[in-house]
Parts: structure tokens; sequence; C-alpha cells
């Protein structure tokens, strides 16, 4: 595929072939990708009535009777949550939040263009995909929030996001019945899923989130599958092999991932560590044990990660608005940008006329225009920027010179301006070139060298510091930096390059081969992250607002006439949910050891919330509240569990009839609840109009329950 | 002193059991020569010529300025730690009889002959040299001979970058010594020896280290792993350093009652209890605001700058450069400075005048007021048109009639949020308000936004419908304030220029000062600035980046802060090979192989804990820091570094080369160590030239 992605111009024509080939190629994935899913439910519902389950030698004695997962109960459960999520699934016709980014970015698939996001590709390249597939052909500019859709085709993509989040309550059905052999406990799970009004809002629009949740999930699902298994059965291996799959599409789609695959990479130690554990088991078994998850839980999802990228780079083969984020040579691989297919002197030489760019993210050309600096910046000589677009008009024949005045932004830095005029000037216009990595003599290549141009008077480096000037055109500022470590922002590259007395190569010698475009795209990605600083002026969500309901998002709308869209959980399910931890913790204190569903199945559940939770605490990023909403699914799980357990041991205390009673008492009550407020609440999901909450005549008077909500 | 002589004596005590209850009572002590020995030597290394050089260096430019500031009892925020450290350092200045006066305005300033540069590095010095003799106790705490316990105190002995760290005036070294205080103490008074008992050491430890540092102060949540049955104990273990905790601040803020350049980061109230500053503004006025009253409004919002609702005449712009239209009346901004613009007249709105009532009319929350801008007499008034930077919420400007269908609305109701009573009183200083837009139901709030040139950088100030209960860039405070007694304009003017009178004084208690101060310096957020030194956790590992302490500017005589290189390669070592050999052994015994006994085990166990914990938990903290970070923050965790090394040695001697059975291998191994880091020492004075050999700091006297 890469080979063949820059095609030189002779074959350009066939690039139009190739994009159907590819496309092609897409939707025969997609359709694999649809009979993989139903796969998985018919083998399902197969292993477990064709007692394929097996015996577990240790836990035999704590172990409750299998109840298998009835029928109707799956039906009603996947009817209701598709009915719930495809239930005005085209409304509003306008952008809603978020869709502004993933929408366009689908759109780039569609039209081969390439863009920089901070998410590895898989989510948008499904988006793409599903858009693709339904008649969607990439024409909608996807500008801002509130833009009309007119006439595309935008519920391709929204259902295939819906159809990925209806599968959630089926997938939480079976992990809770695998974990509890209680179909009662399952379906609290999934009732609680399915009438979870923020579950419904994010599953309904084009988002990452439903398709992270739904490998998330399925990774999960796998995982708990495979754990049942009797090892080296064929069921045994799908199973470690779908875990490995949904691992890579979890973190394929976000780098939220990462958790899910902790999760099961703590699952899988504890397992190897039982089996360690084992003595009856020989060593060499043990090491087929741990090969085989070797191959199932780690080569196999590196493979398809790396895939996605292949693919991802293979298809966005145009220049488009992600080129300035990465490196010269890489945009030399785009077809439309102007390095693709140039040619120039390979190595530098005296006399050459360049352009040099900032590593930097989005770093810009070094540029200087006829301005001094104003009085009172430093000394009144000529400005030196870095200018974020390229410019040919400003050969301004002054030397790059530093010298010890303060630079304009960054205080603690030299600066620097043009000085002299063609070559003469003084002693502080030289400055000494370094190439990264190189030694004394090494020639500096165009593209590929990174330079550091280090002043000779003042011992300092030229750097960029991503400030932006006050009076400049989207100038930033260049300084003299004395700290003289290694940073993107003090190292710059050679980008164009004319001498007329050397010969011209072409560049397409300097591209740089597929791992060292993987390796870049991650750096880029990361520090894109790492970027996402919240600014002071916002009033940032915190991850301890999140499991008490504190504030919602607005996904569409904000006053009275406008129809508006709030995501924000069910409140009776989300604090349900969170006093179901704290029953959990109480019920675990009280009467844990002896019970092999909350210790084992509740236990897992309970590692999943925190493995999606907790670290949000630490990081430094903008936080947003749909963060959350895979550490929910946990917690809602572990509600069925928790919830069904305790009503199951009313016959501790009390006798039977009357324990039966309140058993269906209590499951009764706990259904009409979820029931009745998802019905009050449902206006969130499906749509308000009229006046606010706080305001008189309004439809969701007397619901706003927390002054923070905002509807 | 008394401390040293005290554990010393713990240790004498332990060692022996104090076995004479009987008549008379005779106390037989043995003193372990060793012990001594290696503590003389501490001393001897951190003491020696400890007034060199006689020049300001590194860091003590910044602790400095701490230290001068509780000379003269001036109020301070420093963010980087508690004050415990900061106040040691004083107690040291203090006997050495320094009286604040110096400047700490650059490194390598020369102190002034008069200045006892002994007596401010003294103590940094004595508990550096503590860790020597603690290193050997806590190696024989960790069931080690005293062999591994004197290579373990040799091993600090003859660490440069420690020494270097505990001979100027710098925090760190009391970080490691007093938690290993305490803990011994603890260690030794519950019942001797008790593996339990030590764990919670451990994780006292933590808290206490909490205390010394706040770098480490997330590590605190650490003692939720403590054992059910050691509840009770934990309770007095975590009680006993919360007391002291606050204690130090309680001592920290009755020292310094001065007004100094941190107040602005604090509130009104907290200001108002400082001598001088705001206080000297405040005294004297008025407590009950009333119609009439004039004020000032000062935003409390959580950001490091303070501000003050102000306006001035000038009218935003009628069309921003976006496009959107505005309705072109008078600013209003929030001020981040003193001005006469910040005076607003509160007027009821079902009266004219502007004066207060003789008796004052009070006004009480739930109120509806207008507010009269002093200098300009425009009305504070907002309407459904979008703010300048914040277009989600409403413009708040001083109402001006272009007759364009405008109309006035400008009452606004006062919300008392942290009212009592239902009909509180709205005060000066003490209240916090919501000032809530009748029309709209809007509240007036800081934004957060800075407006442009036209709006002269003032930040912006807007009407949000959404009243989120208790965001603090909705609450504003009266700040100064006085009872209006001007009829006529030009008379308001001049009294508006004038200094407010009348006396009353809003006291506030220790514990909402101590509340507030902490939530400033856990939240107020350093400026990330880069600096020549700085180094990421990683790089401490291989010791890549060293410091420049000080530089002799015409000598080139120089002082830097970096590891010997040969203990640091060693501890590496020991810390990789304890991993493999915890792996190996856990393997095989889950494998049921049992290589050694189960009490060497235990032993093996423990040390890791205490060890590779304690290197842990001071130096995975500072993965997830976004201040800058220095060498000397990782030489806490190396400590414990260092104390793995012996233990390790010796596990490795008696259990895995005890066929080789020379009882002498290890010390012949540490002694070896030992010897290579004293001959660091001439060698390096030879080649002095030479940067690499700068490492050994002892070098540092001589030049």
């Amino acid at each position: 595929l890469m080979t063949r992605g820059h095609a030189s111009p002779a074959v350009a024509d066939s690039n139009v072939y190739l994009s159907e080939a590819i496309l092609d190629i897409c939707r025969g994935l997609a359709v694999f990708f649809l009979i993989l899913f139903l796969c998985m439910h018919v083998l399902n519902s197969r292993c477990v009535y064709g007692n394929v389950l097996c015996e577990e030698p240790s836990m035999n004695t704590f172990k409750l009777c299998a109840q298998p997962p009835n029928t109707i109960l799956v039906l009603l459960v996947l009817g209701l949550s598709f009915a719930t999520r495809f239930y005005k699934l085209a409304e509003p016709p306008h952008i809603c939040w978020d869709e502004t980014h993933f929408g366009k970015m689908g759109s780039y698939y569609i039209n081969r263009t390439f863009f920089f996001d901070v998410h590895p590709p898989l989510g948008k390249i499904l988006i793409g995909l599903a858009g693709y597939m339904t008649g969607y052909d990439g024409t909608f500019p996807f500008v801002k929030p509130g833009d009309k859709y007119g006439h595309h085709n935008y519920w391709g993509m929204r259902g295939f996001c819906a159809a990925l989040g209806s599968s959630l309550p089926v997938f939480a059905y079976f992990i809770v019945l695998e974990l509890s052999h209680s179909n009662s406990a399952a379906l609290i799970a999934a009732a609680l899923l399915i009438f979870d009004t923020g579950s419904i809002t994010i599953s309904q629009y084009i988002l990452l989130d439903p398709i992270l949740m739904f490998f998330i999930m399925g990774a999960v699902l796998s995982m708990v599958k495979f754990n049942q298994q009797k090892p080296f059965c064929a069921s045994w291996w799908l199973w470690l092999l779908l875990t490995g799959v949904n691992l890579s599409g979890a973190i394929g789609v976000k780098f939220v991932g990462l958790f899910v695959i902790l999760l099961v990479g703590l699952n899988t130690a504890g397992d190897l560590w039982a089996l360690l554990g084992d003595l009856q088991l020989s060593l060499v078994d043990v090491a087929k044990h741990l090969l085989a998850r070797v191959t199932g839980l780690i080569l196999l999802p590196l493979l398809l990660y790396v895939t996605v990228f292949a693919v991802h780079f293979a298809v966005l083969n145009k220049s488009g608005p992600g080129d300035g984020f990465f490196s010269s040579a890489f945009q030399s691989r785009l077809i439309g940008n102007n390095l693709h297919n140039a040619s120039m002197p390979k190595y530098l030489a005296y006399g050459s006329t360049i352009t040099v760019k900032n590593l930097r993210i989005a770093g810009g050309y070094l540029h200087s225009h006829w301005h001094l600096y104003p009085e009172g910046v430093g000394a009144k000589q000529q400005q030196v920027t870095a200018y974020l677009h390229k410019d040919y008009n400003n050969l301004t024949t002054r030397n790059l010179h530093s010298h010890l005045q303060e630079a304009p932004m960054t205080r603690k830095h030299f600066q620097v301006t043009g000085y002299g005029i063609n070559g003469s000037g003084d002693s502080n216009d030289l400055w000494r070139l370094e190439v990264c990595g190189g030694r004394r003599g090494d020639p500096v290549k165009v593209l590929r060298s990174k330079v550091r141009l280090l002043h000779v008077a003042t011992g300092c480096v030229l750097y960029s510091s991503g400030k932006t000037l006050p009076k400049g055109w989207e100038q930033v500022e260049v300084t003299c930096s004395p700290y003289l470590k290694e940073t993107p922002n003090s190292q710059w590259n050679i980008e164009d390059h004319i001498n007329p007395k050397l010969p011209n190569i072409s560049l397409s010698v300097l591209k740089p081969h597929f791992l060292e475009i993987l390796l870049e795209s991650h750096i880029v990605m990361i520090r894109g992250n790492s970027g996402l600083k919240p600014k002071d002026s916002e009033i940032n969500s915190r991850p301890w607002h999140w499991p008490i309901n504190y504030q919602g998002l607005r996904f569409s709308g904000v006053n009275e006439t406008e129809y508006r869209v709030y995501l924000l959980g069910n409140p009776v399910t989300w604090w349900l949910n969170l006093a179901c931890l704290g029953l959990y913790a109480v019920m675990v204190a009280v009467a844990s050891i002896h019970c092999w569903v909350l210790m084992r199945g509740g236990g897992q559940l309970v590692l999943g919330w925190l493995l999606h939770y907790a670290p949000f605490y630490t990081m430094g990023r903008i936080l947003y509240y749909h963060h959350y909403f895979p550490a929910m699914l946990f917690s809602s799980m572990l509600t069925g569990l928790t919830l069904d357990t305790l009503l199951h041991s009313a016959d501790l205390f009390l006798s039977p009839p009357r324990a039966d009673w309140l058993l269906r008492l209590g499951q009764v009550a706990l259904l009409f609840s979820v029931l009745y407020s998802f019905y009050i609440f449902h206006p969130l999901s499906y749509g308000m109009r009229g006046p606010l909450a706080h305001e008189p005549g309004s439809a969701m008077a007397g619901l706003k329950w927390m002054d923070s909500w905002e509807f | 002193m008394s401390r040293f002589l005290y554990s010393i004596l713990l240790q004498a005590g332990t060692m022996l059991g104090l076995s004479s209850l009987k008549f008379p009572p005779v106390v037989k002590t043995e003193i372990n020569l060793v012990l001594v020995l290696v503590t003389v030597l501490g001393f001897w290394t951190r003491l020696r010529n400890l007034s060199y050089p006689r020049a300001v260096v590194f860091d003590e430019v910044y602790y400095g300025q701490f230290v001068s500031l509780y000379m003269k009892r001036v109020f301070f925020v420093d963010e980087s730690g508690p004050p415990l450290g900061h106040m040691i350092l004083a107690f040291g200045a203090y006997l050495g009889g320094f009286d604040g006066n110096f400047p700490w305005n650059r490194i390598g300033a020369e102190y002034p002959s008069s200045m006892s540069v002994w007596g401010l590095r003294l103590l940094p010095a004595v508990c550096g040299a503590l860790c020597v003799p603690l290193a050997y106790l806590l190696q024989l705490e960790l069931g080690s001979s005293h062999y591994a316990a004197l290579g373990a105190s040799l091993l600090i002995l003859m660490e440069n970058s420690l020494i270097v760290q505990s001979r100027f005036m710098l925090l760190e070294s009391h970080s490691p010594l007093c938690s290993r205080y305490l803990w011994l103490i603890v260690a030794a008074s519950s019942c001797a020896g008790a593996v339990g008992v030590k764990y919670v050491g451990v994780f006292t430890y933590l808290l206490l280290l909490g205390i010394a540092s706040v770098h480490t102060w997330q590590l605190i949540g650490q003692r939720l792993r403590v054992f059910v049955e050691c509840g009770c104990r934990v309770v007095c273990l975590v009680v006993l350093p919360v007391l002291l905790y606050v204690f130090c601040f309680y001592v920290h803020l009755t020292v310094l009652r001065h007004s100094g350049p941190h107040d602005q980061l604090m509130s009104s109230a907290f200001q108002a209890s400082l001598e001088g500053g705001l206080s000297r503004i405040t005294r004297g006025q008025p407590l009950e605001v009333a119609y009439g009253s004039q004020v000032t409004l000062r935003s409390s919002a959580s950001q490091t700058i303070p501000c003050w609702l102000h306006s001035h005449k000038a009218n935003y712009p009628i069309r921003y450069e976006d496009g959107r239209g505005s309705s072109h009346q008078q600013q209003v901004t929030c001020y981040p400075f003193k001005d006469v613009n910040n005076w607003w007249i509160i007027k009821d709105p079902g009266r004219q005048e502007l004066v207060v009532n003789t008796p004052p009319r009070p006004v009480r929350h739930g109120d509806v007021i207008q507010l009269l801008h002093g200098m300009t007499s425009r009305f504070l008034n907002s309407h459904d048109v979008a703010a300048p930077m914040s277009p989600h919420a409403q413009e708040v400007s001083g109402y001006i009639d272009f007759n364009v269908s405008m109309v006035m609305q400008n009452l606004w109701r006062v919300d008392i949020s942290n009212r009592e009573a239902e009909s509180e009183v709205w005060k000066t200083i003490v209240s916090d308000v919501r000032l809530v837009h009748v029309n709209t139901s809007a509240a007036l709030k800081l934004s957060g936004g800075t407006l442009p040139e036209w709006g002269f950088g003032q930040l912006e100030v807007v009407a949000d419908r959404v009243s989120r209960a208790h965001h603090s860039s909705l609450v504003w405070n009266v700040e100064e304030h006085r009872y209006g007694t001007s009829h006529e304009q030009k008379e308001r003017e001049v009294e508006l220029h004038s200094p407010t009178h009348i006396d009353v004084h809003p006291n506030i208690s220790f514990l909402s000062k101590f509340i507030e101060l902490q939530r400033k310096m856990l939240t107020v957020k350093q400026e990330e600035s880069e600096h020549k030194y700085s180094s990421c956790p990683l790089e401490w590992i291989s010791m890549t980046t060293n410091i420049v302490y000080w530089l002799h500017h015409s000598t080139n005589a120089q002082i830097h802060l970096i590891g010997n290189l040969v203990s640091w390669g060693m501890a590496n070592l020991s810390l990789a090979a304890y991993q493999l050999l915890a792996l190996w052994y856990l393997l095989r015994r889950r494998r049921a192989i049992r290589d050694i006994t189960e009490a060497s085990w235990c032993q093996f166990q423990r040390v890791g804990v205490v060890c590779v914990g304690g290197w842990l938990v001071n130096f995975l903290p500072f993965f997830l820091m976004e201040n800058t970070l220095f060498l000397y923050h990782y030489l806490p965790a190396y400590t414990f570094l260092l104390q793995l090394l012996p233990a390790v040695l010796e596990h490795a001697h008696t259990h895995l080369l005890r066929y080789t059975h020379s009882h002498t291998n290890v010390l012949w191994v540490q002694n070896k160590t030992s010897w290579y880091c004293c001959t660091c020492r001439p060698a390096g004075l030879a080649l002095l030239i030479c940067p690499l050999l700068l490492m050994s700091s002892v070098l540092c006297y001589q030049i």
C-alpha cells in the first residue's frame, strides 16, 4: 500500500482507480466487521448452549450454576437499545458539538486530504467509511456547530455511531451474565444503560466515544468469555483473538483505550500467576499459555494498530490542513504540497538561498520584513519572526543578528534582528551551524538534517518561543535562547534550497519510510495532546464532577428559541451508580470472602471503573464530562451485579416466601424508577424547545435538581 | 544536638535494655564507637569551612528572601512548601544574629562581613550530618549487620551531592532527616521491631515527608495501605502529624504579622488581618454597607491577580473585530490596580439621594439596589447584548441613553452567599456577594477574558445567566468602604479621592486563615519557567545534568551539585539487582521452591518495601509535576537507594555467595567503594582543569 501511495506523476491518473480500489477494500472490511459482530453473538449463544463452558478447577466450590442467556431477554435488550438510540436520530439537522471536528475528519478521508488530529485514526476512518457507504460525498464543510446539513447525507454517520452505541447494553448484559451468572443482574445493568439519557445522547451523534466504548466493551466481553473457556480449544482461541482485535480497536480510536489494555493486562497477569502457582501444570504448559497470550494480546493488536496507520497514510495522500504540523520531509509525501516531487540540491552550500523551518509543532518559517522593532523593545533594528505561511518575496538582504538585548516577549532570551546589509555587518552576525546528532564537518542535508544555529558571540541558540507577537500578522517571536537544551523549539530544518551551481536531485530520495512516519505522527499526537491545556478563562470540568453528574455538556442550542440537546446522565441511574460503589465496598467488607460473584466479578468491574476514572486526576490536559462515559459503563455493570446480589441475599434474614416477595418488589421498584426517570428526563436527549427549566412554562420545570445543570 | 544524643541513647537502650529498675538505679550504657566515628566524620565533612564561600549560593537567593522576611516578620506565601523548613532556616539565622537586611538579588553576591554566614548555614548542615548516623541506625533496623550499616553510613558520608546540598542554606537536607528521625522514634517506642509497626512507620514517614516538603504532598494517600490491625496506631500517627502541621502554620501566621509582597494573593479579610497594607486603608471603615455607601468591589475569583469592578469614560466600540455589534455604552471592566474609578455608590432604587441617612439604612440579603459609578455617574447596567469577549454572556455597561429604545435595566439583587441568617446585613470585607441582575437573573461575573486595546487590556466583566451555585468568579466583596456625605457631584469626586476613616476591626480566626493560606499554596500555579540547570526526572537516574551552585567570577572557583559517580552507578545497579532477585524469588516460590529461609525472605521483603518503596514514592510523583525540576529534588529518593545498596550486597553475600564463605567479602566491596570515593578527592584536586572531576564536591574548600 505504501509504495503505491506515493505514485509518480506518470501514474497520477491511476490514483482515481486506486482510490476506488481502496474504498472497495474498505467496503469489504466493513462487511467483514459486521459479520464479525454478528458472529460474536451467534457464537456466544452457541458456546453456552453447546455446553462448551468448561469447569474451572479451583473455583468449583463457590461457583453458581451458569444460567443460559434468556433469548427473549436478549432480544428485548437489543430491541430497546436500538429503539432508544435510533429514535429521532436525524434530529437536530445541524452540526452538534464535536461533530464539527469528527464529521469534518470523516470528510477528509473521503476527499483523501491530509489533516492532523490528536487521536489515532481508526475512529475517523470508520466514520468516513460509514459516510461513504451511505452516500455522503464529503462536500459538507462542517464549519461550526449549528450549521444546517441541508441535503447532505449525515444520517449514515450518525446511524453508524448509534449502531455501535446500541450494542453497549447488549455487551453489558453478556458481561454481567458471565460475571454473575444471574439473568436479573444482567438485565438490571442493561436497563440502566438503555435508559440512561447520557448514553443515548452520546451515541446519537458523529463522535468517537460510541466507537471507543464499543471496542472497550467488546474487549471486556471477549476477556470475560475467554476466561470461561477450556484452554486451547477453538472457542478459547477465538475469544483470545477477539480480545486482541478489540484492544487494538480501542487504542486505535483514542489513547484512552490504553486503560482497557491495562485492565486486560492485569487480568492476564493474574491469570498467568494463578497458572504458575498450579503445580499440576508443567512449566512447558505455562510457557504455552504465556506465548498464546503474547501472540493474541500483544503481537496481534500491535500488528492491527500499525495496519490502521498504514491505511491512514495510504488514504490521505493529498496536501491539506494538517501539513504544517509535520516536518518538511513528511510533507514531501503529500500530493499538492510544494515539496511533493520537488527537486533541489541535496547538501547545503555557501551562497545557497534557503527557507528555514522550525521543528516545533506548527513551527513557522524564519522570516523578516521591512519593519523595525518598536521603541523600547531592545534595539530598534529590523524584526525577525517566525511566519506560519511560506512567503518568497522577502529577501531583505539583512544579516541574521543577535545581541545582549531583551527579546520582545520572552524576557530571559536575547533579541534577534536583521542587521547590516548584503553580508557586511559586525561580529554579532556570526552563527555556527550544528547538525543535531552529527559531528563537526558533516554536510547539512535539506529536509532531513535537524540543525541548530548557535550565536558565536553570546553562545545562545536560535529559538522560536511560539508566542504570537502583539502587532504581527500571525508572526511568532524568534529569540536567541541562552538555554542550550535540545528542544524542538531550537531545532530547524532547511526546506527550500536554491543554488544554481549545484545539481538538483529529486526529493523522493529523501522521503521518510513508513516507520519514521509512524513515529513522527505519534510524537506530534502526543505533543498535541499535552498542548491541550485548559485556559484560565474557561471553567474546566474536573474529575470529581463526573460521578455526581455535576454538570453536563451543551450539544446544541443555548436559549429558548433553539432546539436544545444537553448531554447529561440520567441523574437517578448515575446517583444509584455512585451509591452502589459505596454499597459494594460495604458488602465486600462485610461478607465478601464467601461470595465469588462479588469478589471476582465485582472486583474486575471495580478495577475497570478505577482504571478508566482515576488516571484523569493526574492529567494536565483539558478535561470534559464525556471522558467519564467509559468508566460509567463499568459503574453501571457493577450496580447491576451489586443490587442483584443484595436482593438475592434477602433470604439470609427472611423466610423463603417473604424473601422472594422482597426480591420481586425490589426488582420492580428498580425497573420502575429507572423507567420513570427516563420518561421525565428524556427531553435532554431527544431535544427541548421553549423556555429554560427555571422559567415558568418549561417542559423541564422542576427538573433542574442541581444549579449547575444548564438546560 | 540533643535529638541526636537522644537517638544514641535510644540505640544504646534498645541494644542493652535498661536492665536496672532496682535500687540504687544504675544506668549502664554501651557506646558504639563505630557509630560515634561516622557521626564525627559526618559533622567534619559537613561543617568544615562552612562559611566558604562568603557569597550567595544558588537557591540561597530564593530561600534567603524568606528568611529575611521572617526576620522582618513580613507575611509571604511560598507555594513550594509549608513553612517548617523556612522556619528552621530562619531560626538558625536568628541564632546567628542575622537581621534580615540583605537584598538576596543574585547568585554570587558577596555577603557583608558583618553577616554570620556560619549561622545561616549551620542548621541545614547539622541536619545533613545527622543523616549519616541515621543511615547506620536505619540499616540496623532493617535487620542488616553492622558491616552493612557501616557501609550505608559511609555511602551517605561520601556522597558529594548530599554534602553540597547540606552545606548551604537550602531545604532539601531537612526532608530526609526529620522524617527518618521521627520514624525511628516511632519504631523504637512502639514495641521495638514489630514489623507491622515499621510499615506504619513507613507511612508516617510519608505523612511527615509531606510536612517537610510539599513536593511530595500527593503521597499522603499512601497511608490507605495501612493494615486494619494497626488502625489504632494510625489514628495517633495521623492526628499527631496533622496537629504538628497545623501548629507550624500557627507559628508561621503568628510570627508573620506585617503585610508584605504577597498580600494581593489573599482575600480582603486575610489582608485586613495583617499590619500595614490593606488594614491601614480599611481600618476605620464602617462595617455595615448602607444605602449611600461608597464602595470598591473586589472580585473573589481564584486567580493570581486581584481586581476591582471598574468603569471609565470610554465606550464599547460600535462594532467588534469579528463584526458583532455592541451597545456602545460605557465600558465596565475589572481593573487590577487601586484607582479612583473603582468607587461605586450604592443607591436605593426608590430614592434619589446618594448620601447615607442617620441612622444608616443597611443593605440586606435579597435587597434590590442600583450601583452608581462614582466618577462618571453612570448606572451599572446589563442587557441582552452579547459581551465583547464571551458572546454567550450578557454585556455589562454603564448606562447611557442613546434614545435607541434600549431601556435602562439597572436593578441588581444582593445575594450574600456566606450568610448565616436570611436577612443578613451586607458587611464590608466579610460578606461574599453575588449581584444578580433583576431583569434577566444573570449574575455579575468576571469572565476571565482580557479586553483588547480599546478596553486598555483590562479584564472583562459580564453578566452570566448560568448561576452556578458557588463559583468564585461570580463572587464580589466590598473592600474599601465609607459612608457618602456629599450631595453634589463635585464634592463627591473630592470625597472619593480622600482616604477613608472611622474604626472597626474585622477579625478572622486562625482556622479560616489557615485554610485560606493552604488553599492558596496548593492552587497558586508556579509560572512555568525554564532554567539552565533544570532537568527532567528521567535524567536524574543517569545524572546527565548537574547544577552549578556557585562560580567565582575571577578565580573560576566553582561548586557543583553532582553525585558521586561510583555510588550513583552502584545504587542504580543495586536497584536493578534487587528487582531481578525479587522476581526470581517470587517466581521460584510460586513453583514451591524455597531458596532462602522464611526469615530472610521476610527481611528481603522489608528491605524492598522500605528502600525501593521509599525511592518510588519520592521519585514517581515528580513525573506528574509541571514545575521546574532540579537534580536536588532527587536526593531524598536517592538516599533510599543508597540504603538499598549495602542491604543487597549483604543479601548477596550471605545467600548467594555462601559457598565462597569469605566474611570480609562484602566489607571489601564496600571498602573499595569508599576507598574510591576518598581517592576522588585528591585526584580531583590535582586535575582541577578537567571539569569532569569537579564532581568531587569536596574540592570546593581548596579552590
